[in-house]
């Protein structure tokens, strides 16, 4: 793969400007403008958010054109939307929508067991989930511009996030430190292309931006996967499964700008009502969780 | 020289990086006492939205606006449209350093996004310029000086100790645009 081929580079370059921001998940129009006037740097339209999914059950598709078509309308920032894992047909749709980014996402059902879209194909960048540092190479290997660490989206906890963040940072740091055979090693642990191996061993980081998703519920959390690593934030049930979802909003836009001034961070945490309620992952059976898919 | 980044959220670390390659020292801003330690300051590209509603919760508007009547600003992409003094599609505020009409957004949507070889009057070796949903200046004041032109458009413009860039010269390894802006500040 060729990391100075311009269309790559154009991918990646709209990740790099979203970069210390919050993208939020949103299921209409009217909660995009809340969202957009809250200070996200983009939007990531859905069906349903992954608190609601996990509750109701059935197959989680790709939102509806309609309700896409209308935040886009709706708002000036980025626009995101995503396609279950394998469907390169929902995501040949979301082109020629001309959403800014699709994320290929294990929030969704997924359709193919085995596959993961070859998103090398398409103009339109990608984002995808990853667990540990296998997973997001064999991602980029792709053709994903930019990856995010998966948590348990729905969750509202953040152990998650925090487990898989620093599952890719302490094993990019262990890279650094090998030698050129014993890298061949490591890319058949990690089940990797060797060529990514070898670029996060000589650079200590991924290719693309890393950010980090999936249990960010206050900005405390947001703060902790920032200092963690993560360059930017994905927040998806988190603010409007909230009490006063504009105002949690704002205050982890706050926090993610903020993370290492602790001054700022207590201002972002007052007076912000109840948050999501949550859930132990522990507790949840392992065919509940969604982490666990994709391959 | 110290020059300041605004970090409050975009690709701030690229062009803090930018800076260093063109042999500058470069820092983070985020408050209004990290503006007090800066000779100029860089806006970079990110959303105009974002950092908007963020300096105003800060209360950094004002002061980046009267940092901007004694030292030199250079704004890329989101930062051209703070920078500017009238803003379209949608209008939102901005800090009015510069006499500019900024269309955001006018190419179109991600996918529009593009890299072209430019020139320019003083740019005599083509310059890669890195559009990444780009605005369009569809206006300068008399006393702006338009560097450099694509489709006609002006893409690299600047006004007194001011500059601004529609592309992204921080995404490329070309020191030009940086040292430009490094050669104001240099001057006050």
């Amino acid at each position: 793969m060729n990391y100075l081929d311009e269309q790559f580079r154009l991918k990646v370059g709209l990740a790099e400007m979203l970069k210390g921001g919050v993208i939020m998940d949103v299921t209409n129009a009217e909660q995009a403008v809340i969202a957009e006037k809250a200070g996200a740097s983009a939007v990531m339209a859905l069906e349903r958010v992954p608190a609601d999914i996990r509750k109701e059950g059935g197959v989680a598709r790709m939102a509806p054109i309609s309700k896409i078509r209308e935040i886009m309308g709706a708002v000036s920032i980025p626009v995101m939307a995503k396609a279950r894992i394998g469907h390169f047909m929902e995501a040949e749709i979301l082109e020629a929508l001309k959403v800014d980014y699709i994320d290929e996402s294990e929030v969704l059902t997924p359709a193919d067991e085995e596959h993961h879209i070859d998103k090398r194909r398409f103009k339109t960048p990608f984002v995808c989930g990853a667990r540990n540092l296998g997973e997001a190479l064999r991602r980029i290997a792709e053709g994903a511009a930019m990856i995010r660490t998966k948590g348990e989206a729905g969750s509202g906890n953040i152990v998650e996030a925090v487990r898989h963040m620093r599952t890719i940072q302490k094993e990019m740091r262990q890279l650094t430190v090998l030698g050129k055979e014993e890298l061949v090693a490591e890319s058949k642990k990690h089940q990797a292309p060797l060529e990514l191996v070898e670029y996060v061993a000589g650079h200590g980081k991924l290719p693309v931006p890393n950010f980090s998703a999936g249990g960010v519920a206050t900005p405390a959390d947001a703060a902790l996967v920032m200092r963690l690593g993560a360059e930017a934030v994905f927040v998806g049930s988190g603010i409007f499964k909230s009490d006063d979802p504009e105002r949690r909003a704002k205050a982890i836009v706050k926090a993610a700008t903020y993370y290492k001034d602790p001054q700022k961070l207590l201002e972002a945490s007052e007076e912000l009502g109840i948050g999501m309620f949550g859930i132990d992952v522990a507790k949840l059976p392992e065919s509940e969780l969604l982490q666990t898919r994709g391959w | 020289m110290r020059i300041g980044v605004l970090a409050l959220q975009g690709d701030f670390e690229a062009h803090r990086k930018a800076l260093e390659r063109a042999g500058a020292e470069a820092v983070e801003v985020r408050t209004a006492e990290d503006l007090d330690t800066v000779d100029g300051l860089v806006i970079p590209g990110g959303e105009s939205t974002t950092m908007l509603k963020l300096l105003r919760a800060e209360g950094l508007f004002e002061r980046l606006a009267r940092f901007g009547k004694h030292k030199p600003v250079f704004g890329t992409c989101a930062g051209a449209i703070l920078l500017a003094n009238d803003v379209r599609s949608p209008h939102q505020e901005s800090l009015g350093l510069m006499n500019l009409t900024v269309e955001r957004n006018a190419y179109g949507r991600q996918i529009d996004s593009r890299i072209v070889q430019l020139r320019g009057e003083e740019f005599s070796e083509p310059l890669e310029a890195v559009f990444i949903r780009a605005p369009i200046i569809r206006g300068v004041g008399p006393e702006a000086r338009v560097l450099m032109e694509y489709n006609g458009d002006p893409v690299l413009v600047e006004q007194g100790r001011h500059m601004v860039a529609t592309f992204h010269p921080e995404l490329t390894a070309d020191s030009r645009v940086h040292n430009r802006f490094l050669e104001k500040v240099r001057q006050g």
